[in-house]
């Protein structure tokens, strides 16, 4: 059996309507990596998260989630191997209080009602959001409810955790929250976003993706100082990197 | 009221159904099961019944206090649903003139009596529901109805239904506020404005109902919604079920309100 948690080789997928998303990509990712996904928009990096999940299937090429195939006779065990939060939480907390949201996919495993109760605290806890789980999803803030949907994939204990543009619509310090509990993390993480400051301080490589293909595969460090890669993939180099004054402060 | 208080006020419900009481910890079957049975004496009764009636309020009132509902939200919510019930009875004045009893001078017809009779029911029955919705919340109510034979589909799509109602009334709200901005503080709404976003609000619902969708498929979403179970039927859902039981049929077959009077009557005698 292999060791790398993602393979990727030569993947494919054009939409129903004939536009090609993915143009073959390969890569391998590791047990226990931090790789971030950038790209501009289209590029095709929601297209990709969707692949891990098992929400589509590939239309040509190959990829493996924990050694399995991602077809329609693995879905089951690919999707217990991947947590998946979306770049919208609303999209993701739908029952009427927190506990009841983090104990559905717990539900779905076969979890035992005896050991639900633990399981769904130590996942709150996990986040700080212990103190949430009698409120109901839609009267949190974006910060709550996004380290809510992230306790509510953690729970399902996930050898992988994707995450899908985590920081958008999160204040500074919310922002600064999620970098500090990601850093906590041993998962293997997936990480699709905009924000390269915040791909520079959670992911020690990242992928560059460009109208459907790699473009470059490296350290983080490494891609966010190649100015000529992120002009072509109309990215543009983190605040920390340029040493610039963000927004008119001290760097 | 705009539809973003009207989001707040469905989520609201499932704020006091998260509350703790003693009927907030009930299982929700005992608490259906009485609430069943209330519908079943309070519709038994002759069309002509008023007076009988009024006992049964006890059941949605002990369930307020006990439970520690808003009343006035509770009130409100009967009231916004009330013309419904008098739409059904409006014309029973019209159609039955024949006279029961006398007011004083005053005749009192079997139409304006049985219009009465409906409304006090509707406000018994409409009553105990929002009021068992509000101590027990859509999921407890979903799990105790799979619980007690109801089909599978039927749950399911009952809790998918609440769940598109925010869906849709979160839309609803932002497509909205989109339109009242740029409308230059005009109100009105054109024919023509009012189809482009019912359509458009009929999409996105339909893009964000996909997203959640997939959303729950990928934390393993098998078609089957799986929910915290409530502890089961123990004795106190045992004396709330046959204490209520019992009361109903007294207030059924006893006149309580009738041997009231006659008592009060009697002893200012």
């Amino acid at each position: 059996m292999s060791h790398y948690m993602v393979e990727a080789d030569d993947l494919q997928y054009s939409y129903p309507d004939g536009t090609e998303a993915l143009g073959g990509i390969s890569f391998l990712i590791a047990r226990g990596e931090s790789v971030a996904l950038v790209g501009e928009n289209g590029a095709g990096k929601s297209t990709l998260l969707q692949h891990f999940t098992g929400c589509l299937f590939p239309s040509g090429g190959l990829l493996k989630i924990a050694g399995l195939p991602v077809d329609r006779q693995n879905l089951s065990a690919v999707r217990r191997s991947v947590g998946m939060v979306f770049q919208n939480p609303d999209d993701q907390l739908f029952m009427p209080t927190v506990f009841e949201d983090v104990a559905f996919g717990l539900l779905n495993l076969g979890v035992p009602e005896a050991e639900l109760e633990g399981k769904v605290m130590a996942a709150l806890e996990t986040v700080g959001a212990a103190h949430l789980r009698g409120r109901p999803p839609y009267r949190l803030s974006q910060g709550e409810k996004r380290t809510t949907a992230i306790a509510g994939v953690l729970a399902m204990s996930p050898d992988i955790l994707v995450m899908d543009e985590p920081t958008s619509s999160l204040d500074p310090m919310s922002r600064r929250r999620l970098i500090a509990l990601l850093k906590t993390f041993r998962h293997t993480k997936i990480i699709a976003t905009h924000d390269l400051d915040f791909a520079l301080e959670t992911c020690q490589r990242t992928i560059v993706i460009h109208r459907g293909k790699v473009t470059a595969d490296s350290s983080t460090a490494e891609v966010f100082r190649n100015a000529e890669l992120l002009r072509r993939s109309s990215l543009e180099a983190p605040a920390s990197i340029l040493q610039r004054p963000c927004c008119g402060g001290a760097v | 009221m705009t539809i973003g208080r009207n989001l707040v006020d469905i989520g609201y419900m499932d704020t006091l159904a998260s509350g703790d009481s003693p009927l907030h910890r009930l299982d929700a079957r005992a608490k259906i099961f009485t609430t069943f049975l209330l519908i079943i004496a309070v519709v038994s009764f002759d069309k002509y019944v008023v007076s009988a009636l009024a006992p049964f309020f006890l059941y949605p009132v002990f369930l307020v206090v006990v439970g520690g509902l808003p009343s006035g939200y509770i009130a409100r919510k009967v009231l916004l649903v009330a013309p419904f019930a008098v739409l059904v009875g409006v014309f029973n004045p019209f159609l039955d003139r024949q006279v029961l009893f006398h007011l004083g001078a005053a005749g009192v017809t079997g139409g304006w009596v049985s219009f009465a009779s409906i409304l006090a029911r509707f406000a018994l029955t409409v009553s105990a529901a929002l009021a068992l919705f509000s101590i027990t919340g859509i999921n407890s109510l979903c799990e105790a109805l799979a619980r007690s034979g109801v089909p599978r589909p039927f749950v399911v799509q009952l809790l998918f239904l609440n769940r598109y109602l925010f869906v849709l009334t979160g839309e609803a709200e932002r497509i909205s506020r989109a339109r009242a901005l740029r409308s230059c503080g005009g109100t009105k709404m054109g024919l023509r404005v009012f189809t482009q976003i019912v359509g458009h609000l009929l999409l996105r619902t339909l893009d964000r109902a996909e997203r959640v969708y997939r959303a729950m498929r990928c934390r393993g979403f098998d078609g089957h919604i799986r929910i915290v179970k409530s502890s089961g039927i123990g004795r106190p859902e045992i004396v709330f079920m046959l204490g209520w039981a019992v009361l109903f049929a007294i207030f059924r077959f006893v006149n309580v309100s009738l041997v009231l009077g006659e008592a009060v009557e009697g002893f200012i005698r």
